[in-house]
């Protein structure tokens, strides 16, 4: 036994720790540890989730009203940006499998741009909602939450709160301090996400991924779907909720 | 190698599935639906793309059974926190505020 032990051992690929049989136990378990990571994230993304279903069940004019607010052509093209990321991603994964080392690199930094257009989007965003005093509470010194309200008979502006019957100031602030909690710990994901790949890339171009080793390059690319799927459920739940209930 | 290899095809076509859903969303979203009708078909189609992803681009579909129990239990626990808390909230109303 400890003879074929060695002989696998010797014939095996460099990238193969000491502790795991062959490749594929060391790929199956890698893919397990990051899932059991995932799992952690979803309960963690969970919570917050949880909090945003209470307070739009408790309030749903408010929510509707603060939604209403948000600017659906930023989200949905920072939805298409992320899934065109996650395609790329997978394709990065793809061309690590079958050996095309030029194309892995390539659809990495494809990644890497989608991942910054994303945040860049995300902060002309933010930068609205800062200009329309909609950042909750006192989080920025000096620039409390203090939105103007759409008087009756004025023209319609759309940097004002539209308010509906059942539906207060305070709700809204609510709904933005939701909103920023999650879209923030998202951008942060998406953050971290690209100092991930920036390992990769660093690594890549040394030439250390190919079809035999190339769990860094997987276990990445599940993370980085996760952090797409955490926006696909966003997109309609923050921004689309408020649509049918017209002006904005 | 005992590793499967997802080909370009179908990474491609469930990358147009997500584009279209995208986009279907966006668009019904500006019809008023009865009742509670919005959020289910909005989340509806979110756990459509959400599931595409998981199963195709995340290798769910050819991972083993360890790695779909692991994922399985994700939701479990997930939906005792929501059912928790609901119970606890949907039926504060029930009693008299002293």
């Amino acid at each position: 036994m400890a003879e074929s032990y060695a002989t696998e051992h010797e014939v095996s690929h460099p990238g193969l720790q000491h502790h795991f049989e062959n490749m594929d136990q060391q790929r199956e378990a890698s893919a397990l540890g990051m899932w059991v990571f995932l799992v952690t994230e979803i309960m963690f993304f969970g919570g917050m989730f949880l909090a945003y279903t209470l307070y739009r069940w408790k309030y749903p004019e408010s929510f509707e009203v603060a939604s209403n607010h948000l600017d659906i052509w930023l989200g949905a093209v920072n939805t298409v940006v992320l899934i065109c990321s996650s395609f790329t991603m997978a394709l990065t994964v793809y061309c690590t499998q079958i050996g095309r080392q030029q194309l892995q690199i390539l659809f990495l930094v494809l990644t890497m741009i989608f991942g910054v257009t994303f945040l860049g989007i995300k902060a002309v965003e933010y930068k609205q909602k800062y200009d329309d005093n909609l950042i909750p509470g006192r989080l920025i010194p000096g620039h409390p939450f203090n939105p103007s309200v759409q008087e009756e008979g004025k023209p319609a502006d759309k940097h004002k709160l539209h308010l509906i019957p059942g539906a207060t100031v305070r709700n809204v602030e609510l709904f933005y301090w939701i909103y920023f909690a999650m879209t923030g710990m998202h951008a942060l994901h998406m953050i971290i996400g690209l100092g991930i790949m920036l390992v990769l890339l660093f690594f890549s171009v040394r030439g250390r991924y190919g079809p035999e080793y190339h769990n860094p390059i997987e276990i990445s690319g599940l993370y980085w779907h996760f952090v797409d799927i955490v926006w696909i459920f966003l997109f309609p739940l923050l921004y689309l909720l408020g649509r049918h209930i017209g002006h904005g | 190698m005992s590793e499967h290899i997802v080909s370009v095809k179908v990474y491609f076509a469930i990358f147009l599935a997500l584009l279209v859903g995208t986009v279907l969303t966006a668009w019904v979203a500006f019809f008023d639906f009865p009742g509670p009708l919005n959020a289910i078909v909005a989340l509806t189609i979110a756990c459509i793309k959400a599931a595409l992803v998981i199963l195709y681009f995340m290798h769910m579909r050819y991972s083993s059974r360890l790695i779909w129990v692991v994922f399985g239990a994700a939701l479990f626990w997930l939906a005792i926190m929501f059912a928790l808390t609901f119970s606890d909230y949907s039926t504060r109303s029930w009693l008299p505020v002293f």
